[in-house]
Protein backbone atom coordinates (compact mmCIF):
# COMPACT_ATOMS: atom_id res chain seq x y z
CA UNK A 1 0.00 0.00 0.00
CA UNK A 2 1.35 3.44 -0.83
CA UNK A 3 1.93 5.86 2.05
CA UNK A 4 -0.74 8.20 0.69
CA UNK A 5 -3.40 5.47 0.83
CA UNK A 6 -2.31 4.35 4.28
CA UNK A 7 -2.49 7.92 5.61
CA UNK A 8 -5.93 8.45 4.07
CA UNK A 9 -7.17 5.17 5.51
CA UNK A 10 -6.02 6.00 9.04
CA UNK A 11 -7.34 9.56 8.72
CA UNK A 12 -10.75 8.21 7.73
CA UNK A 13 -10.70 5.58 10.46
CA UNK A 14 -9.58 8.15 13.03
CA UNK A 15 -12.37 10.55 12.16
CA UNK A 16 -14.90 7.70 12.15
CA UNK A 17 -13.66 6.73 15.61
CA UNK A 18 -14.00 10.33 16.82
CA UNK A 19 -17.37 11.03 15.23
CA UNK A 20 -19.36 7.79 15.06
CA UNK A 21 -20.21 7.61 18.79
CA UNK A 22 -21.35 11.23 18.75
CA UNK A 23 -23.45 10.78 15.59
CA UNK A 24 -25.11 7.65 16.97
CA UNK A 25 -25.76 9.42 20.29
CA UNK A 26 -27.60 12.18 18.42
CA UNK A 27 -29.49 9.86 16.03
CA UNK A 28 -30.83 7.65 18.83
CA UNK A 29 -31.97 10.72 20.76
CA UNK A 30 -34.91 10.68 18.30
CA UNK A 31 -35.79 7.05 19.03
CA UNK A 32 -38.96 6.27 20.98
CA UNK A 33 -37.43 3.19 22.62
CA UNK A 34 -36.85 3.36 26.36
CA UNK A 35 -33.58 1.43 25.97
CA UNK A 36 -30.86 3.81 24.78
CA UNK A 37 -29.34 3.11 21.35
CA UNK A 38 -32.30 0.95 20.25
CA UNK A 39 -34.50 2.18 17.43
CA UNK A 40 -38.19 2.28 18.35
CA UNK A 41 -39.51 4.70 15.74
CA UNK A 42 -39.12 8.47 15.54
CA UNK A 43 -40.13 10.39 18.64
CA UNK A 44 -39.30 13.58 20.50
CA UNK A 45 -40.40 12.14 23.85
CA UNK A 46 -36.90 12.15 25.36
CA UNK A 47 -36.51 15.84 24.61
CA UNK A 48 -39.79 16.42 26.45
CA UNK A 49 -38.58 14.26 29.33
CA UNK A 50 -35.33 16.22 29.42
CA UNK A 51 -37.16 19.56 29.49
CA UNK A 52 -39.23 18.32 32.44
CA UNK A 53 -36.17 17.05 34.31
CA UNK A 54 -35.80 19.94 36.76
CA UNK A 55 -32.47 18.77 38.14
CA UNK A 56 -30.89 18.81 34.70
CA UNK A 57 -32.47 22.08 33.58
CA UNK A 58 -31.50 23.86 36.80
CA UNK A 59 -27.99 22.43 36.66
CA UNK A 60 -27.66 23.55 33.02
CA UNK A 61 -28.56 27.16 33.84
CA UNK A 62 -26.26 27.14 36.87
CA UNK A 63 -23.41 25.78 34.72
CA UNK A 64 -23.95 28.44 32.04
CA UNK A 65 -23.83 31.19 34.69
CA UNK A 66 -20.71 29.75 36.34
CA UNK A 67 -19.01 29.28 32.96
CA UNK A 68 -19.76 32.86 31.84
CA UNK A 69 -18.52 34.33 35.13
CA UNK A 70 -15.44 32.13 35.30
CA UNK A 71 -14.54 32.83 31.65
CA UNK A 72 -14.86 36.60 32.16
CA UNK A 73 -12.69 36.51 35.27
CA UNK A 74 -10.23 34.21 33.49
CA UNK A 75 -9.90 36.69 30.58
CA UNK A 76 -9.14 39.57 32.99
CA UNK A 77 -6.59 37.57 35.00
CA UNK A 78 -5.10 35.56 32.15
CA UNK A 79 -5.03 38.64 29.90
CA UNK A 80 -3.08 40.60 32.51
CA UNK A 81 -0.76 37.64 33.12
CA UNK A 82 -0.14 37.06 29.40
CA UNK A 83 0.53 40.80 28.96
CA UNK A 84 3.03 40.81 31.83
CA UNK A 85 4.84 37.71 30.50
CA UNK A 86 5.03 39.11 26.96
CA UNK A 87 5.84 42.73 27.70
CA UNK A 88 7.49 43.17 31.09
CA UNK A 89 10.78 41.40 30.32
CA UNK A 90 12.56 39.95 33.33
CA UNK A 91 10.43 41.42 36.10
CA UNK A 92 11.01 40.30 39.69
CA UNK A 93 9.62 36.85 40.39
CA UNK A 94 8.91 36.17 36.72
CA UNK A 95 9.90 32.49 36.93
CA UNK A 96 7.57 31.88 39.88
CA UNK A 97 4.82 33.95 38.23
CA UNK A 98 5.05 31.86 35.06
CA UNK A 99 5.10 28.60 37.00
CA UNK A 100 2.05 29.56 39.06
CA UNK A 101 -0.07 30.82 36.15
CA UNK A 102 0.78 27.70 34.12
CA UNK A 103 0.40 25.17 36.94
CA UNK A 104 -3.28 24.34 36.29
CA UNK A 105 -2.35 23.38 32.71
CA UNK A 106 -0.17 20.49 33.85
CA UNK A 107 -1.69 19.42 37.17
CA UNK A 108 -4.02 16.40 37.12
CA UNK A 109 -7.61 17.45 37.78
CA UNK A 110 -7.87 15.42 40.97
CA UNK A 111 -4.87 17.26 42.41
CA UNK A 112 -6.19 20.71 41.45
CA UNK A 113 -9.66 19.88 42.77
CA UNK A 114 -8.45 18.44 46.06
CA UNK A 115 -5.98 21.24 46.79
CA UNK A 116 -8.53 23.98 46.00
CA UNK A 117 -11.09 22.30 48.24
CA UNK A 118 -8.54 22.12 51.05
CA UNK A 119 -7.89 25.85 50.52
CA UNK A 120 -11.59 26.70 50.81
CA UNK A 121 -11.91 24.56 53.94
CA UNK A 122 -8.82 26.17 55.48
CA UNK A 123 -10.12 29.66 54.65
CA UNK A 124 -13.53 28.89 56.09
CA UNK A 125 -12.05 27.53 59.33
CA UNK A 126 -9.67 30.48 59.80
CA UNK A 127 -11.61 33.45 58.38
CA UNK A 128 -15.23 32.31 58.15
CA UNK A 129 -15.18 32.87 54.37
CA UNK A 130 -16.44 31.26 52.17
CA UNK A 131 -19.47 30.36 54.25
CA UNK A 132 -20.12 26.96 52.72
CA UNK A 133 -19.22 25.92 49.20
CA UNK A 134 -21.24 25.96 46.01
CA UNK A 135 -21.51 27.79 42.71
CA UNK A 136 -19.20 30.60 43.83
CA UNK A 137 -16.31 28.35 44.84
CA UNK A 138 -16.70 26.45 41.54
CA UNK A 139 -16.52 29.78 39.71
CA UNK A 140 -13.29 30.73 41.50
CA UNK A 141 -11.73 27.34 40.73
CA UNK A 142 -12.75 27.49 37.07
CA UNK A 143 -11.47 31.07 36.72
CA UNK A 144 -8.07 29.89 37.98
CA UNK A 145 -8.07 27.02 35.47
CA UNK A 146 -9.27 29.22 32.60
CA UNK A 147 -6.75 32.00 33.34
CA UNK A 148 -3.91 29.54 32.69
CA UNK A 149 -5.22 28.89 29.17
CA UNK A 150 -6.02 32.55 28.44
CA UNK A 151 -2.51 33.60 29.52
CA UNK A 152 -0.94 31.18 27.02
CA UNK A 153 -3.16 32.36 24.15
CA UNK A 154 -2.68 36.07 24.91
CA UNK A 155 1.08 35.77 25.42
CA UNK A 156 1.43 33.94 22.09
CA UNK A 157 -0.65 36.57 20.30
CA UNK A 158 1.33 39.45 21.81
CA UNK A 159 4.60 37.79 20.78
CA UNK A 160 3.33 37.88 17.17
CA UNK A 161 2.10 41.47 17.16
CA UNK A 162 4.30 44.27 15.95
CA UNK A 163 5.22 46.59 18.81
CA UNK A 164 6.30 49.31 16.41
CA UNK A 165 2.62 50.06 15.70
CA UNK A 166 2.11 50.99 19.33
CA UNK A 167 5.37 52.95 19.42
CA UNK A 168 4.40 54.82 16.27
CA UNK A 169 1.09 55.83 17.86
CA UNK A 170 2.91 57.11 20.93
CA UNK A 171 5.46 58.97 18.76
CA UNK A 172 2.51 60.68 17.13
CA UNK A 173 1.36 61.87 20.55
CA UNK A 174 -1.00 59.14 21.75
CA UNK A 175 -0.89 58.47 25.48
CA UNK A 176 0.03 54.88 26.44
CA UNK A 177 -3.62 54.32 27.40
CA UNK A 178 -4.87 55.54 24.02
CA UNK A 179 -2.26 53.49 22.18
CA UNK A 180 -3.34 50.43 24.15
CA UNK A 181 -7.04 51.02 23.49
CA UNK A 182 -6.79 51.87 19.78
CA UNK A 183 -3.87 49.67 18.66
CA UNK A 184 -3.04 46.82 21.02
CA UNK A 185 -6.50 45.89 22.27
CA UNK A 186 -7.97 45.40 18.77
CA UNK A 187 -4.89 43.32 17.87
CA UNK A 188 -5.28 40.96 20.82
CA UNK A 189 -9.10 40.95 20.80
CA UNK A 190 -9.29 37.68 18.83
CA UNK A 191 -6.99 36.05 21.40
CA UNK A 192 -9.15 37.36 24.25
CA UNK A 193 -12.30 36.07 22.53
CA UNK A 194 -10.73 32.68 21.86
CA UNK A 195 -9.49 32.54 25.44
CA UNK A 196 -12.93 33.40 26.80
CA UNK A 197 -14.53 30.67 24.70
CA UNK A 198 -11.91 28.15 25.79
CA UNK A 199 -12.37 29.01 29.48
CA UNK A 200 -16.16 28.88 29.04
CA UNK A 201 -15.96 25.41 27.46
CA UNK A 202 -13.53 24.08 30.07
CA UNK A 203 -15.88 25.23 32.82
CA UNK A 204 -18.93 23.68 31.14
CA UNK A 205 -17.05 20.40 30.69
CA UNK A 206 -15.45 19.99 34.11
CA UNK A 207 -16.81 17.41 36.51
CA UNK A 208 -13.81 16.52 38.70
CA UNK A 209 -12.77 19.95 40.03
CA UNK A 210 -16.42 20.99 40.44
CA UNK A 211 -17.21 17.82 42.40
CA UNK A 212 -14.43 18.63 44.85
CA UNK A 213 -15.06 22.33 45.41
CA UNK A 214 -18.86 22.45 45.16
CA UNK A 215 -21.41 21.98 47.90
CA UNK A 216 -24.96 20.67 48.18
CA UNK A 217 -26.43 23.79 46.54
CA UNK A 218 -24.04 23.83 43.60
CA UNK A 219 -24.75 20.88 41.30
CA UNK A 220 -23.39 21.77 37.87
CA UNK A 221 -24.56 20.13 34.64
CA UNK A 222 -21.54 17.80 34.37
CA UNK A 223 -22.06 16.76 38.01
CA UNK A 224 -25.72 15.96 37.26
CA UNK A 225 -24.82 14.06 34.07
CA UNK A 226 -22.12 12.14 35.91
CA UNK A 227 -24.67 11.08 38.53
CA UNK A 228 -27.04 10.01 35.72
CA UNK A 229 -24.35 7.96 33.97
CA UNK A 230 -23.43 6.27 37.24
CA UNK A 231 -27.01 5.15 37.76
CA UNK A 232 -27.13 3.82 34.21
CA UNK A 233 -27.63 5.27 30.77
CA UNK A 234 -31.07 6.63 29.86
CA UNK A 235 -32.23 8.10 26.53
CA UNK A 236 -32.32 11.50 28.27
CA UNK A 237 -28.51 11.48 27.98
CA UNK A 238 -28.95 11.05 24.21
CA UNK A 239 -31.41 13.95 24.13
CA UNK A 240 -29.01 16.17 26.09
CA UNK A 241 -26.19 15.20 23.72
CA UNK A 242 -28.35 16.10 20.72
CA UNK A 243 -29.28 19.48 22.25
CA UNK A 244 -25.61 20.32 22.89
CA UNK A 245 -24.41 19.16 19.45
CA UNK A 246 -27.17 21.13 17.73
CA UNK A 247 -26.47 24.22 19.88
CA UNK A 248 -22.74 24.08 19.15
CA UNK A 249 -23.48 23.51 15.46
CA UNK A 250 -25.84 26.48 15.35
CA UNK A 251 -23.27 28.69 17.12
CA UNK A 252 -20.57 27.66 14.66
CA UNK A 253 -22.84 28.31 11.69
CA UNK A 254 -23.67 31.74 13.13
CA UNK A 255 -19.97 32.53 13.70
CA UNK A 256 -19.16 31.49 10.12
CA UNK A 257 -21.94 33.66 8.69
CA UNK A 258 -20.84 36.64 10.82
CA UNK A 259 -17.21 36.24 9.76
CA UNK A 260 -18.20 36.02 6.09
CA UNK A 261 -20.40 39.12 6.47
CA UNK A 262 -17.51 41.11 7.95
CA UNK A 263 -15.27 40.42 4.97
CA UNK B 1 -0.61 51.53 32.63
CA UNK B 2 1.43 50.98 35.76
CA UNK B 3 3.09 47.63 35.96
CA UNK B 4 2.11 47.26 39.57
CA UNK B 5 -1.57 47.75 38.76
CA UNK B 6 -1.38 44.91 36.24
CA UNK B 7 0.83 42.57 38.24
CA UNK B 8 -0.50 43.01 41.79
CA UNK B 9 -4.01 41.55 41.32
CA UNK B 10 -2.64 38.58 39.36
CA UNK B 11 0.04 37.95 41.98
CA UNK B 12 -2.56 38.03 44.76
CA UNK B 13 -4.81 35.65 42.84
CA UNK B 14 -1.98 33.22 42.05
CA UNK B 15 -0.67 33.21 45.62
CA UNK B 16 -4.16 32.58 47.03
CA UNK B 17 -5.54 30.12 44.48
CA UNK B 18 -2.43 28.30 43.22
CA UNK B 19 0.45 28.62 45.70
CA UNK B 20 -1.54 28.45 48.95
CA UNK B 21 -3.53 25.32 47.92
CA UNK B 22 -0.25 23.53 47.14
CA UNK B 23 1.10 24.45 50.59
CA UNK B 24 -2.12 23.41 52.30
CA UNK B 25 -2.16 20.12 50.37
CA UNK B 26 1.33 19.35 51.70
CA UNK B 27 0.37 20.42 55.24
CA UNK B 28 -2.65 18.09 55.24
CA UNK B 29 -0.61 15.25 53.74
CA UNK B 30 1.51 15.63 56.88
CA UNK B 31 -1.49 15.97 59.21
CA UNK B 32 -3.04 13.24 61.33
CA UNK B 33 -6.42 11.76 60.50
CA UNK B 34 -9.05 12.71 63.06
CA UNK B 35 -12.74 12.07 63.55
CA UNK B 36 -13.53 15.80 63.78
CA UNK B 37 -14.72 18.18 61.13
CA UNK B 38 -12.65 18.77 59.03
CA UNK B 39 -11.32 15.26 59.63
CA UNK B 40 -7.66 15.97 60.40
CA UNK B 41 -5.42 17.52 63.05
CA UNK B 42 -2.40 19.52 61.92
CA UNK B 43 0.86 17.80 62.87
CA UNK B 44 4.23 16.86 61.43
CA UNK B 45 3.28 13.29 60.85
CA UNK B 46 4.37 10.95 58.09
CA UNK B 47 1.46 8.62 58.87
CA UNK B 48 -0.28 9.45 55.60
CA UNK B 49 2.79 8.67 53.52
CA UNK B 50 3.55 5.62 55.67
CA UNK B 51 0.07 4.24 54.85
CA UNK B 52 0.94 4.57 51.16
CA UNK B 53 4.11 2.51 51.51
CA UNK B 54 2.65 -0.13 53.85
CA UNK B 55 -0.34 -1.07 51.76
CA UNK B 56 0.50 -2.39 48.28
CA UNK B 57 -2.96 -1.20 47.20
CA UNK B 58 -1.69 2.40 46.85
CA UNK B 59 1.54 1.54 45.06
CA UNK B 60 -0.45 -0.66 42.68
CA UNK B 61 -2.87 2.21 42.05
CA UNK B 62 0.00 4.54 41.16
CA UNK B 63 1.70 2.00 38.90
CA UNK B 64 -1.57 1.01 37.21
CA UNK B 65 -2.36 4.67 36.52
CA UNK B 66 1.08 5.24 34.96
CA UNK B 67 0.71 2.07 32.87
CA UNK B 68 -2.77 3.00 31.60
CA UNK B 69 -1.64 6.59 30.94
CA UNK B 70 1.33 5.31 28.91
CA UNK B 71 -0.92 2.94 26.94
CA UNK B 72 -3.41 5.77 26.30
CA UNK B 73 -0.65 8.12 25.15
CA UNK B 74 0.93 5.40 23.01
CA UNK B 75 -2.40 4.53 21.41
CA UNK B 76 -3.10 8.21 20.74
CA UNK B 77 0.32 8.62 19.12
CA UNK B 78 -0.17 5.60 16.80
CA UNK B 79 -3.43 7.08 15.51
CA UNK B 80 -2.32 10.71 15.67
CA UNK B 81 0.82 10.39 13.52
CA UNK B 82 -0.90 9.32 10.28
CA UNK B 83 -3.85 11.59 11.04
CA UNK B 84 -1.57 14.60 11.50
CA UNK B 85 0.27 13.67 8.27
CA UNK B 86 -3.02 13.47 6.41
CA UNK B 87 -4.16 16.85 7.70
CA UNK B 88 -0.79 18.50 7.03
CA UNK B 89 -0.75 17.16 3.44
CA UNK B 90 -4.26 18.38 2.64
CA UNK B 91 -4.72 21.57 0.61
CA UNK B 92 -5.16 24.63 2.91
CA UNK B 93 -8.93 24.94 2.45
CA UNK B 94 -9.51 21.30 3.28
CA UNK B 95 -7.00 21.46 6.10
CA UNK B 96 -9.14 23.98 7.98
CA UNK B 97 -12.16 21.69 7.65
CA UNK B 98 -10.21 18.67 8.89
CA UNK B 99 -8.85 20.62 11.87
CA UNK B 100 -12.38 21.76 12.71
CA UNK B 101 -13.60 18.16 12.48
CA UNK B 102 -10.78 17.19 14.82
CA UNK B 103 -11.55 19.80 17.47
CA UNK B 104 -15.35 19.76 17.25
CA UNK B 105 -15.85 16.64 19.40
CA UNK B 106 -14.08 18.61 22.15
CA UNK B 107 -17.03 21.02 22.16
CA UNK B 108 -19.68 18.34 22.49
CA UNK B 109 -19.04 17.57 26.12
CA UNK B 110 -16.64 15.06 27.55
CA UNK B 111 -19.23 13.20 29.65
CA UNK B 112 -21.65 12.88 26.75
CA UNK B 113 -18.95 11.22 24.68
CA UNK B 114 -18.35 8.81 27.56
CA UNK B 115 -22.13 8.26 27.64
CA UNK B 116 -22.09 7.49 23.93
CA UNK B 117 -19.41 4.84 24.40
CA UNK B 118 -21.36 3.30 27.27
CA UNK B 119 -24.38 3.10 24.94
CA UNK B 120 -22.30 1.40 22.27
CA UNK B 121 -20.38 -1.04 24.47
CA UNK B 122 -23.00 -2.18 27.04
CA UNK B 123 -24.33 -5.74 27.01
CA UNK B 124 -27.62 -4.43 25.57
CA UNK B 125 -25.65 -1.88 23.57
CA UNK B 126 -25.46 -1.01 19.92
CA UNK B 127 -22.33 -3.03 19.07
CA UNK B 128 -23.60 -6.19 20.77
CA UNK B 129 -26.95 -5.69 19.04
CA UNK B 130 -25.15 -5.47 15.71
CA UNK B 131 -22.99 -8.55 16.40
CA UNK B 132 -25.99 -10.63 17.48
CA UNK B 133 -28.08 -9.35 14.58
CA UNK B 134 -25.38 -10.49 12.17
CA UNK B 135 -25.23 -13.85 13.92
CA UNK B 136 -21.57 -13.41 14.85
CA UNK B 137 -22.34 -14.11 18.48
CA UNK B 138 -25.35 -15.60 20.31
CA UNK B 139 -24.99 -13.79 23.59
CA UNK B 140 -23.62 -10.33 24.30
CA UNK B 141 -19.86 -10.04 24.59
CA UNK B 142 -18.69 -8.34 27.78
CA UNK B 143 -17.28 -5.14 26.26
CA UNK B 144 -17.99 -2.43 28.83
CA UNK B 145 -16.27 -2.40 32.23
CA UNK B 146 -13.09 -3.84 30.75
CA UNK B 147 -9.62 -2.38 30.44
CA UNK B 148 -10.14 -2.22 26.68
CA UNK B 149 -13.29 -0.12 27.09
CA UNK B 150 -11.46 2.20 29.45
CA UNK B 151 -8.60 2.60 26.97
CA UNK B 152 -11.01 3.28 24.08
CA UNK B 153 -12.74 5.95 26.16
CA UNK B 154 -9.46 7.57 27.13
CA UNK B 155 -7.96 7.51 23.63
CA UNK B 156 -11.21 8.99 22.31
CA UNK B 157 -11.05 11.80 24.87
CA UNK B 158 -7.37 12.68 24.38
CA UNK B 159 -6.74 11.95 20.67
CA UNK B 160 -7.20 15.56 19.40
CA UNK B 161 -4.58 16.80 21.87
CA UNK B 162 -2.02 14.38 20.43
CA UNK B 163 -2.75 15.33 16.82
CA UNK B 164 -2.24 19.09 17.23
CA UNK B 165 1.47 19.24 18.21
CA UNK B 166 2.32 16.63 15.55
CA UNK B 167 0.37 18.55 12.93
CA UNK B 168 2.22 21.77 13.79
CA UNK B 169 5.60 20.02 13.54
CA UNK B 170 4.73 18.26 10.26
CA UNK B 171 3.61 21.56 8.78
CA UNK B 172 7.05 23.05 9.53
CA UNK B 173 8.79 19.99 8.08
CA UNK B 174 10.55 20.83 4.83
CA UNK B 175 8.79 18.66 2.17
CA UNK B 176 11.91 18.65 -0.02
CA UNK B 177 13.63 16.39 2.55
CA UNK B 178 11.15 13.60 1.90
CA UNK B 179 11.18 14.27 -1.85
CA UNK B 180 14.95 14.04 -1.94
CA UNK B 181 14.82 10.73 -0.09
CA UNK B 182 12.17 9.47 -2.53
CA UNK B 183 14.26 10.59 -5.52
CA UNK B 184 17.15 8.60 -4.11
CA UNK B 185 14.91 5.53 -4.07
CA UNK B 186 13.72 5.38 -0.45
CA UNK B 187 10.37 3.67 0.14
CA UNK B 188 7.63 5.55 2.07
CA UNK B 189 8.24 3.53 5.25
CA UNK B 190 11.99 4.21 5.02
CA UNK B 191 11.33 7.93 4.52
CA UNK B 192 9.08 7.96 7.57
CA UNK B 193 11.60 6.24 9.85
CA UNK B 194 14.74 8.00 8.59
CA UNK B 195 13.44 11.51 7.82
CA UNK B 196 9.98 12.32 9.22
CA UNK B 197 10.23 10.58 12.58
CA UNK B 198 13.68 11.91 13.65
CA UNK B 199 12.77 15.48 12.69
CA UNK B 200 9.38 15.42 14.45
CA UNK B 201 10.51 13.40 17.47
CA UNK B 202 10.37 16.37 19.91
CA UNK B 203 6.77 17.04 18.84
CA UNK B 204 5.93 13.36 19.24
CA UNK B 205 7.37 13.43 22.76
CA UNK B 206 5.34 16.58 23.52
CA UNK B 207 2.18 14.93 22.16
CA UNK B 208 2.82 11.82 24.25
CA UNK B 209 3.29 13.85 27.44
CA UNK B 210 0.34 16.13 26.68
CA UNK B 211 -1.83 12.99 26.89
CA UNK B 212 0.16 11.09 29.53
CA UNK B 213 0.12 13.81 32.21
CA UNK B 214 -3.66 14.37 32.49
CA UNK B 215 -4.39 10.68 31.79
CA UNK B 216 -2.31 9.63 34.81
CA UNK B 217 -4.79 11.33 37.14
CA UNK B 218 -7.92 10.42 35.17
CA UNK B 219 -10.93 9.61 37.32
CA UNK B 220 -14.12 9.78 35.27
CA UNK B 221 -13.40 7.24 32.50
CA UNK B 222 -11.98 4.49 34.77
CA UNK B 223 -14.97 5.04 37.07
CA UNK B 224 -17.62 4.87 34.34
CA UNK B 225 -16.06 2.49 31.80
CA UNK B 226 -13.29 0.55 33.54
CA UNK B 227 -13.50 -2.76 35.41
CA UNK B 228 -14.15 -2.49 39.16
CA UNK B 229 -10.67 -3.80 39.87
CA UNK B 230 -9.04 -1.01 37.84
CA UNK B 231 -8.18 0.98 40.93
CA UNK B 232 -6.17 3.76 39.31
CA UNK B 233 -4.74 6.50 41.48
CA UNK B 234 -7.35 9.10 40.48
CA UNK B 235 -10.12 6.77 41.55
CA UNK B 236 -8.39 5.72 44.79
CA UNK B 237 -7.73 9.35 45.71
CA UNK B 238 -11.41 10.13 45.12
CA UNK B 239 -12.54 7.20 47.28
CA UNK B 240 -10.12 8.02 50.10
CA UNK B 241 -11.43 11.55 50.13
CA UNK B 242 -15.17 11.18 49.55
CA UNK B 243 -15.92 7.70 50.91
CA UNK B 244 -13.26 6.95 53.55
CA UNK B 245 -12.92 10.62 54.50
CA UNK B 246 -9.21 10.05 55.08
CA UNK B 247 -7.96 13.47 54.05
CA UNK B 248 -4.28 12.99 55.00
CA UNK B 249 -4.03 9.81 52.88
CA UNK B 250 -5.83 11.46 49.94
CA UNK B 251 -3.50 14.47 50.19
CA UNK B 252 -0.41 12.26 50.52
CA UNK B 253 -1.55 10.37 47.42
CA UNK B 254 -1.99 13.65 45.52
CA UNK B 255 1.50 14.82 46.57
CA UNK B 256 3.01 11.49 45.51
CA UNK B 257 1.28 11.59 42.12
CA UNK B 258 2.55 15.12 41.65
CA UNK B 259 6.13 14.16 42.50
CA UNK B 260 5.94 11.23 40.06
CA UNK B 261 4.67 13.56 37.35
CA UNK B 262 7.29 16.28 37.96
CA UNK B 263 9.79 14.72 35.56
CA UNK B 264 7.31 14.35 32.67
CA UNK B 265 5.96 17.84 33.40
CA UNK B 266 9.43 19.45 33.31
CA UNK B 267 10.25 17.51 30.15
CA UNK B 268 7.05 18.71 28.53
CA UNK B 269 7.75 22.34 29.46
CA UNK B 270 11.27 22.06 27.99
CA UNK B 271 9.88 20.67 24.74
CA UNK B 272 7.23 23.42 24.63
CA UNK B 273 9.83 26.15 25.19
CA UNK B 274 11.93 24.72 22.36
CA UNK B 275 9.10 24.09 19.93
Amino acid sequence: MSSGRFVTAVLTAGFAFLWLPILLLVIYAFSADRIPFQWGGFSLRWFAALAENERIVEAAFLSLRIAAGAATLAVLLGGAAGWALARYGRFRGRALFGALIGAPLVLPEVVTGLSLLLLFVALEVTTGWPDGRGAFTVLLAHATLGAAFVAVVVQARLAETDRSLEEAAMDLGATPATAFRTITLPLIAPALAAGWLLAFTLSLDDVVIASFVSGPAGTTLPMAVFAMLRRGLTPEVNALGAVIVLAVGAMLALATVLMRARR
Amino acid sequence: MGRLAVLAPVWVWLLVFVAAPAGILLAIALAEADSGLPPFRLAWSLAGFATLTQDAYYLDALLAALRIAAMTAGGCLLLAYPMAMGIARAVPGRRVLLLAALMLPFWTGFLLRVGAWIGLLRDEGWINGLLMGLGITDEPLPLLYTEGAMLIGMIHAYLPFAVLPLFAALLRLDPTLGEAAADLGARPATIFFTVTLPVTLPAAAAAFLLVFIPAAGEFVIPELMGPPEAQLVGRVLWQEFFQNRDWPVAAALAVTLLVLLLIPIRLFQRLEARG
